[in-house]
């Protein structure tokens, strides 16, 4: 019988079936970031058991709160900087080298199709772009993946969603994902891997495809999953290069995980994205979902670019292309926060970030910052954001703030206007 | 093994997310003891006061897609050092509810319709339930009225509450 991607994975990777339905699989990542992390080390150590499975597949980084604002969290830097060093942990990153784990982790490497990842993280759902099948845990599984390198799951389901048609001028991944959340629903995909295919996918960048798997979790996805290609090749390649011979070696291992044509999915959704316009949302839920020409009374207090969905050098050049030459409304604040200090250079020698700062932005260091409202760019009471990231629960970035999510591009047309605006007029171009 | 009698408090919404169980200004917290006067501090539901309701309630009965939102273990923390260890809910979201049985917690999805009748029948009054673990029933109780319900759950999520959690489970299997 044909196999998803996810059960390739699974079946390359289990060690026991300790129940039925439950697999422990072995573990090739075990991220770590300064919030979740500092409590597993310091439950483990209160256990007797300050030990890990193996440093060089341990992958750690400060990226929530950085540079530390008060002691707490100063305090929970120490902890994990100090369990990298006192482990041999190599692949740690602080300050001046740190960035959004889950854009600094794909950015090296780390993430391999076939592979199986996990973190304290409900974001890591984003390496599946890769082929990978990666998971957010809590911090118990955490502890269990860094003493032993293990992990139990059911097998979960496969969800498809095959994505055609042609996208409109103005309109990007960050739009599909919204469309597709709105139709799934919050709980849409729970307990389900969605699988993102078609032709739209396939001609997708590496960071479009990291952006739609981002975002799984938002329709309660366990992780969302693209069959890896020759774009998957590409971006891998300087990593990969003395594994294989060329590119057409690698590719064919890559096909080990493929979906099988018989493969049995839980759905298939045919989603047609042609005659999307930009889409933001209006409430506290991800699926409310609304098309932004139809949300331009909505005035904005401050506009975020970055996070681990939109903080990619693709995203930046979206958004400073619309802001080239322009000045964001003086009722506005303009954040942006470039991913990785990578994608911070790549801006910096593009001239990014001077169209950014002429626009009247502020440039912060690579951080999850406004993100998750508990480091810079905290909303008052009352205060709204249109943000590029990927949640707008209440209180999410400030106890009575409201965040729309939007597009890079939308981020950038709305910090011009001072209200929710797409970038140009789609409406008036698609009609 | 954990307690999993006591008192029942009942959040009647879907939904109900971690960031409302434990707000994320919190996940600064590194011991679960400091989190225990946050629970579900900013949780907006009618007759709900945030410390005072709690107080007092060992399980939580709630409607569907509860937990759902971050990763954050916080959330079962939360409740552990309230001494609520147990969740009864239309649904879960997958992490959360992992979570409750990898701290040796109980997490139970019961049917829709059992849910509404416990609503109904028990919501507005003072209501006690007694756990049989080894027969898989909860017991009800509020005044005269007493209402017993099965409920299932799989060969490991057992193993786990009996462990005591999967870190020593998982220690001592692997
Ligand atoms: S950018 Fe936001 S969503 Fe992404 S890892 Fe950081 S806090 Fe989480």
């Amino acid at each position: 019988m044909g196999r998803t991607i996810v059960e390739k994975i699974f079946d390359s990777h289990r060690r026991d079936n300790p129940f039925d339905d439950v697999h422990v699989i072995g573990l090739d990542v075990v991220a770590c970031h300064e919030i979740t992390t500092p409590i597993a080390i310091n439950d483990l150590a209160a256990r007797g058991k300050d030990r890990v499975f193996d440093p060089d597949r341990i992958k750690a980084v400060i990226d929530h709160v950085t540079p530390a604002k008060d002691s707490k969290t100063a305090e929970q830097g120490k902890i994990l900087r100090d369990w990298a060093r006192r482990h041999g942990i190599r692949d740690f990153f602080d300050i001046g080298r740190n960035g959004v784990c889950h854009a600094l982790f794909p950015e090296k490497g780390f993430i391999r199709p076939g592979y199986t990842a996990i973190m304290g993280d409900s974001h890591t759902c984003t390496y599946g772009a890769f082929g990978a099948f990666a998971a957010g845990v809590g911090t118990t599984d955490l502890e269990v993946g860094i003493l032993k390198g293990v992990c139990a799951f059911r097998l979960p389901e496969t969800l498809r969603i095959d994505i055609t048609g042609t996208l409109a001028d103005g309109v990007y991944a960050k739009d599909v994902i919204l469309s597709v959340i709105a139709r799934l629903g919050v709980n849409g995909a729970t307990n389900k891997v969605i699988e993102f295919s078609g032709p739209v996918v396939d001609s997708m960048s590496m960071a479009e495809r990291m952006t739609l798997c981002n975002m799984a979790i938002e329709a309660g996805g366990t992780c969302g999953i693209c069959a890896p290609d020759q774009t998957t090749v590409d971006y891998l390649w300087d990593f990969i290069k003395d594994d294989y011979r060329d590119k057409t070696e690698a590719l064919a291992a890559f096909a080990a995980y493929r979906p099988d044509a018989g493969a049995r999915y839980a759905g298939v959704i045919h989603h047609d994205v042609s005659g999307l316009e930009p889409l933001a949302t209006f409430g506290h839920k991800p699926d409310q979902v609304k098309p932004v020409c139809d949300m331009t009374h909505q005035k904005v207090d401050q506009v975020y670019i970055g996070s681990c969905t939109n903080g990619r050098i693709e995203d930046l050049r979206v958004a400073a292309e619309v802001l080239r030459g322009q000045t964001i409304a003086p009722t506005v604040r303009g954040i942006v926060s470039p991913a990785t200090p990578r994608i911070y250079r790549q801006a910096m020698a593009e001239g990014l970030i001077d169209v950014f700062m002429q626009a009247g932005f502020c440039v912060t260091n690579p951080t999850c910052g406004a993100c998750l409202g508990m480091s810079n760019g905290v909303l008052a009471e009352g205060e709204v954001c249109a943000a590029t990231t990927n949640r707008n629960f209440n209180g999410r970035m400030g106890i009575g703030g409201m965040v729309h999510l939007v597009s890079p591009a939308t981020a950038a047309a709305s910090a011009i206007a001072g209200h929710l605006a797409p970038a140009g007029n789609k409406r008036k171009q698609g009609a | 093994m954990k307690n999993f009698s006591g008192n029942v408090l009942f959040l009647d919404r879907s939904d109900i997310n971690t960031d409302e169980i434990i707000p994320a200004k919190y996940l600064t917290e590194i011991t679960k003891d400091a989190l225990g006067p946050h629970l579900l501090e900013d949780l907006c539901l009618e007759g709900f006061i945030p410390g005072r309701s709690t107080r007092d309630k060992q399980i939580v009965v709630s409607r569907a897609n509860f937990g759902c939102g971050s990763s954050r273990e916080h959330a079962p923390w939360a409740f552990e050092v309230n001494g609520i260890h147990v969740v009864i809910a239309e649904s879960f979201a997958r992490i959360f509810r992992q979570n409750m049985f990898n701290g040796g917690m109980l997490a139970v999805e019961l049917p829709a319709d059992t849910i509404a009748d416990l609503f109904t029948r028990f919501a507005t009054t003072d209501t006690h339930l007694t756990t049989d673990f080894e027969n898989s029933t909860f017991t009800f109780t509020a005044g005269a009225s007493r209402h017993t319900v099965p409920f299932t759950l799989s060969g490991f999520d057992r193993a786990l509450v009996n462990a005591g959690g999967w870190v020593e489970y998982a220690d001592a299997n692997y």
